[in-house]
């Protein structure tokens, strides 16, 4: 009766193992929230690869990294940093925003 | 305020699918209320513990702290999620002799229901700390009173519990003879859902590349933060642009439970 819990931890434990050798230098572009807005409001990063984005919120407040069209979505607490990995993006604009203040906090990543 | 409500309703309306499903698959489970409601408390009591730590755990793991807390909760409910459903699959023979035998309640025994009662508090969990983070953020952040921001919670909870009550109700009035099948195969579909938001963290924090880019895009169809869009997310795990490995994940783990189910109880037909 144990065997299919079991079989589903090694599975996890075995793609923890095949994948922690693809954590290597990915380029890293990064973000800050500044009074519920990000700053830039555009970043650009490179086509094909995987990005580390650093998102810092600055404000006191938590905030909600989130976006449809990268998929993500990661809540900051306030005057923390979170690192969120994102692509291989196909080149394109993909507009992202702050869940918790959805009427300033606005930007786009480009990759190009 | 509108807004307030809307992320609460959204934040709650996933644990609340997720308790009534349950409690409708444990309705005829005698202490059944009781362990559901310890479940639910030690939720919210770790959901509050966890947003008071979060400005902390998210440094960890450079940055990476709040997505391996997810991956480790998730992780424990898909493990709870398939000891249940193989639990069940096991013990189905004899459950549905009892219900014969005894006419009307079906006793299983002294055994508790661990493994639901763990995932229960982990839904709760999950959704709770979130919520109580926002809701932190929204009572010391200026602009809204703080009678607003009360307001806002208790509206956005009110229409997530108000779901899962509906969501509950429907499934209670299914004959007797039938709410077991359906109710596992919401917490097959429950299961498959929590494998692919695993996937979709592990991928998040950069412990997944392969398979990571989207397979298709039906946002233009049903977009996420749409009513219908939200409700399905919650109830089946919706997801406009899903990664191939996320699929795989979903349909791996319907499929364990299929084989699995099918096959701890063939030898049980032949006694």
């Amino acid at each position: 009766m144990t065997g299919l819990p079991k079989f589903a931890a090694a599975a996890l434990a075995a793609s923890f193992l095949l994948c922690a050798g693809a954590y290597a230098a990915d380029p890293e572009a990064s973000l800050v929230i500044k009074n519920h807005r990000f700053e830039p409001t555009e970043v650009k990063v490179p086509a094909g690869q995987r990005i580390k984005l650093i998102v810092h919120n600055q404000d006191a407040t938590p905030e909600e990294f989130e976006s449809h069209s990268l998929n993500r979505e990661k809540v900051v607490p306030g005057g923390t940093k979170a690192s969120i990995f994102i692509g291989p993006l196909t080149a394109g604009r993909y507009t992202f925003f702050g869940d918790y203040n959805q009427a300033t906090a606005q930007g786009a990543i480009v990759a190009e | 305020m509108f807004a307030t409500a809307l992320i609460v309703f959204r934040e709650s309306l996933e644990a609340a699918l997720f308790v009534g499903i349950v409690a409708a698959a444990t309705r005829q489970l005698a202490g059944r209320t009781r362990w559901l409601g310890a479940g639910v408390a030690i939720g919210v009591l770790g959901a509050l513990l966890l947003a008071f730590m979060a400005p902390r755990v998210s440094g960890w793991f450079d940055g990476l702290g709040q997505d391996i807390v997810n991956i480790v909760v998730l992780s424990v409910a898909l493990s709870m999620l398939l000891w249940h459903c193989i639990w069940v699959a096991s013990h189905s023979k004899d459950m549905a002799m009892q219900a014969r035998s005894l006419g009307t309640s079906v006793q299983q025994g002294q055994r508790k229901p661990w493994a639901l009662l763990t995932a229960v508090a982990l839904a709760v969990l999950r959704e709770g700390a979130e919520t109580v983070l926002f809701v932190g953020g929204a009572l010391t952040g200026a602009g809204a009173s703080t009678l607003d921001v009360v307001l806002s919670i208790a509206v956005g909870v009110g229409l997530g519990v108000g779901a899962g009550a509906i969501i509950y109700g429907g499934l209670s009035r299914i004959p007797t003879k039938h709410v077991f099948a359906t109710t596992n195969v919401l917490i097959a579909i429950l299961a498959g859902s929590i494998a692919s938001q695993l996937v979709k963290s592990l991928i998040q924090a950069g412990f997944i590349e392969r398979w990571s880019s989207p397979l298709w895009d039906t946002s233009s169809l049903l977009a996420p933060d749409s009513a219908l869009g939200t409700f399905l997310h919650a109830l089946m795990g919706y997801d406009a642009r899903p990664s191939a490995m996320q699929l795989a994940s979903y349909i791996a783990v319907l499929a364990l439970i299929y084989a699995g189910t099918r096959l701890l109880r063939r030898p049980s037909r032949s006694p």
